[in-house]
């Protein structure tokens, strides 16, 4: 018995020390951006300075970067769920070869894709200096997210017997996309979305190279902020991009949780299970 | 749309076949009609074009060039199922996740642009009639497989459909309530009269449901008929085998009778020769005391089955199915003597 509780002790101190391991830096990190001075430590206070200096001099980049998240989201959206409506009808060779390529951005380093953007639209001078073409990247990077995360959903329900039976209904192609397709995977749109923002959020690698000084996002004017600041600015910039981003994440998972259900049992027809 | 239903509809399927892109002829050309009001039953085993050809009357496919599918006299081939007002219960039930049971029967109202007072009505009336009012507000996920059959019925049904075509739709239940709802389809079925095309690789269902059964085999027509056709003259042995269970004993005709090693049995039909005579279990019993018996063999294994004893009987090489009372005791190896109803015997 006393063997037990000592096991049971030990396991909970290395998973303690573990996640203190992980989380530590990360509030490190977060108060730092709340000390005075990070040298001298917390003895020589709190303050607000640097994350209102970090307000003032980096708001652009913070709201750019939920413009381009915004914006990213949109359009995987839009090219997304159908993409996948898509691949799901048609399980064919051609619908896998299409699948894999959808993941190609994302296997190749960033830099790799940002350079070959570069290369081929650098030239169209209006767009190569807009945030758009920050976008172009971010889509091409986040695009396969929402497609396998909608796809996945609508792979495991039986789209194809569901479809038919709205059609013996009367339904159409555009109605039975609307009530029954869309409906159906919701939960997958939300666990897509939910990655396509904070990945278009959080880009650095491909966004440093696409970025101007006039299209600065938030990571790489993060990367600006360590590289040329104190660190207590760069620390209270991380603090404003975790309070930026915990609520949406929190958001987009309380979405996603099913809805709970408001009958259970009291089966009077007959007694059998369910399946 | 009236309040009374539609007029039943006749379908006739001229020369349908059904090849798949893959290459796999799943139906040869088929010539099949379908009286209005009639229920139908497609029976066989499994890849035998019986749901194929349900799909093609539906709509859900399209046959071979060549092939007509006709609603009364109006060629079809070419409408979708959205177009041919069909109800149609999968197996599965294809109802749909993110409705409730309401909003699953009403759908196709919904679809037609039925008016809300007229629509609620309709709704009420098709949970009333399978029985599931109580069930209106819930979501599909939280309704047994019998509740889903239900309200897969009452959902194809809730557009007055001109036809209502049911693929394997008791299949996925346990088999007491299959029954059970296999009486309640029926009565359903002669109470609305509607033309009603039947799915299913189960015997009894087909026997109790059709008016008439198509039984298939390897994308073709084995034969037509009603119940007491299909089961007392089957055209071929495949349907002798699918249909219930079917002796068989081996022998030579000669002069009016059927000689075989375990006995004779009085045959008039057909010249002399080599031949195999059919009879069902039910045709066949122990010969009492002292009667005259047809044939002898032994007794190979026997299984209660509570209203009556099935007995395996070793007679000449072959292996007989008899029915015997519940309440007789035998002995395994025991010899027993046989009599049979020469009015069961069939030769193919």
């Amino acid at each position: 018995m006393d063997t037990r509780k000592f096991l049971f002790g030990l396991q909970l101190a290395f998973t303690l020390a573990v996640c203190a391991f992980l989380v530590v830096p990360v509030v490190m990190s977060m108060l730092a951006g709340l000390t005075a001075n990070y040298l001298t430590g917390l003895s020589s206070g709190l303050t607000l300075r640097w994350v209102i200096e970090v307000w003032t001099g980096y708001r652009d980049t913070i709201f750019l970067s939920i413009g381009i998240s915004v914006a990213c989201l949109a359009i995987t959206l839009l090219l997304g769920v159908p993409t996948a409506y898509l691949l799901a009808r048609s399980r064919n060779r051609m619908a896998r070869f299409i699948e894999e390529l959808l993941v190609l951005p994302v296997a190749m380093p960033g830099l790799a894709t940002a350079l070959a953007l570069i290369v081929t639209y650098g030239v169209y001078r209006g767009f190569r200096t807009s945030w758009t073409f920050i976008l172009v990247g971010h889509v091409l990077f986040t695009l396969a997210f929402m497609v396998r995360s909608v796809l996945a959903v609508l792979s495991a329900i039986d789209l194809k017997t569901l479809e038919e039976g709205a059609a013996s209904l009367g339904a159409g192609l555009r109605q039975r996309f609307f009530h029954i397709v869309l409906p159906n995977c919701r939960n997958g749109i939300l666990a897509g979305s939910l990655m396509v923002v904070t990945l278009s959020m959080g880009e650095f690698n491909m966004t440093w190279l696409l970025h101007t000084p006039y299209t600065k996002t938030l990571p790489v004017g993060l990367a600006d902020a360590y590289a040329s600041l104190r660190l207590e600015t760069g620390s209270a910039y991380t603090l404003i991009f975790f309070l930026m981003v915990i609520p949406l994440l929190l958001g987009l998972q309380a979405l996603s949780r099913p809805r709970p259900s408001r009958f259970r049992g009291d089966d009077e027809l007959n007694p059998e299970k369910l399946p | 749309m009236s309040p009374a239903p539609a007029r039943p509809l006749a379908i006739r399927l001229q020369a349908c076949a059904k090849t798949f892109d893959t290459g796999v002829r799943a139906l040869e050309p088929v010539d099949l009609a379908i009286d209005a009001g009639e229920t139908l039953v497609l029976l066989g085993p499994s890849g035998c074009g019986k749901t194929t050809t349900l799909r093609l009357i539906a709509g859900l496919e399209r046959p071979d060039a060549g092939g007509k599918v006709f609603f009364d006299e109006r060629d079809v081939t070419r409408e979708s199922i959205e177009k041919r007002n069909v109800g149609m219960v999968f197996q599965s039930y294809a109802l749909f996740p993110n409705m409730t049971v309401a909003e699953n029967v009403s759908y196709g109202l919904r679809i037609r642009k039925v008016q809300a007072p007229e629509l609620r009505a309709r709704v009420t009336e098709m949970l009333s009639m399978m029985r599931i009012e109580a069930l209106a507000d819930r979501r599909i996920d939280q309704l047994s497989g019998g509740q889903r059959q239900r309200v897969a019925l009452a959902r194809a049904l809730a557009v007055q459909p001109r036809a209502l075509l049911l693929d394997e739709p008791l299949t996925s239940l346990d088999a007491q309530l299959r029954e059970t709802l296999r009486v309640e389809i029926n009565l359903l079925l002669r109470r609305l009269g509607i033309t009603t095309i039947y799915v299913t690789h189960d015997q009894t269902e087909a026997m109790a449901l059709g008016d008439r059964i198509i039984v298939m085999s390897h994308g073709r027509v084995a034969q037509a008929g009603t119940p007491r056709e299909i089961y007392h003259q089957p055209a071929s042995a495949f349907v002798a085998d699918f249909i219930g269970t079917m002796n068989r004993l081996q022998g030579e005709v000669k002069g009016g009778r059927f000689l075989c090693a375990a006995g004779t049995l009085p045959w008039a039909g057909g010249a002399d020769g080599v031949r195999e005579l059919l009879f069902r279990p039910e045709d066949v019993r122990l010969a009492d005391e002292g009667e005259d018996a047809d044939l002898s063999g032994t007794i190979a294994a026997a299984f209660f089955v509570g209203d009556r004893t099935r007995l395996f009987v070793e007679v000449s090489g072959s292996q007989l199915v008899v029915d015997s009372p519940a309440r007789c005791s035998l002995q395994i190896g025991q010899p027993v003597r046989l009599r049979v109803d020469s009015r069961g015997l069939l030769a193919l």
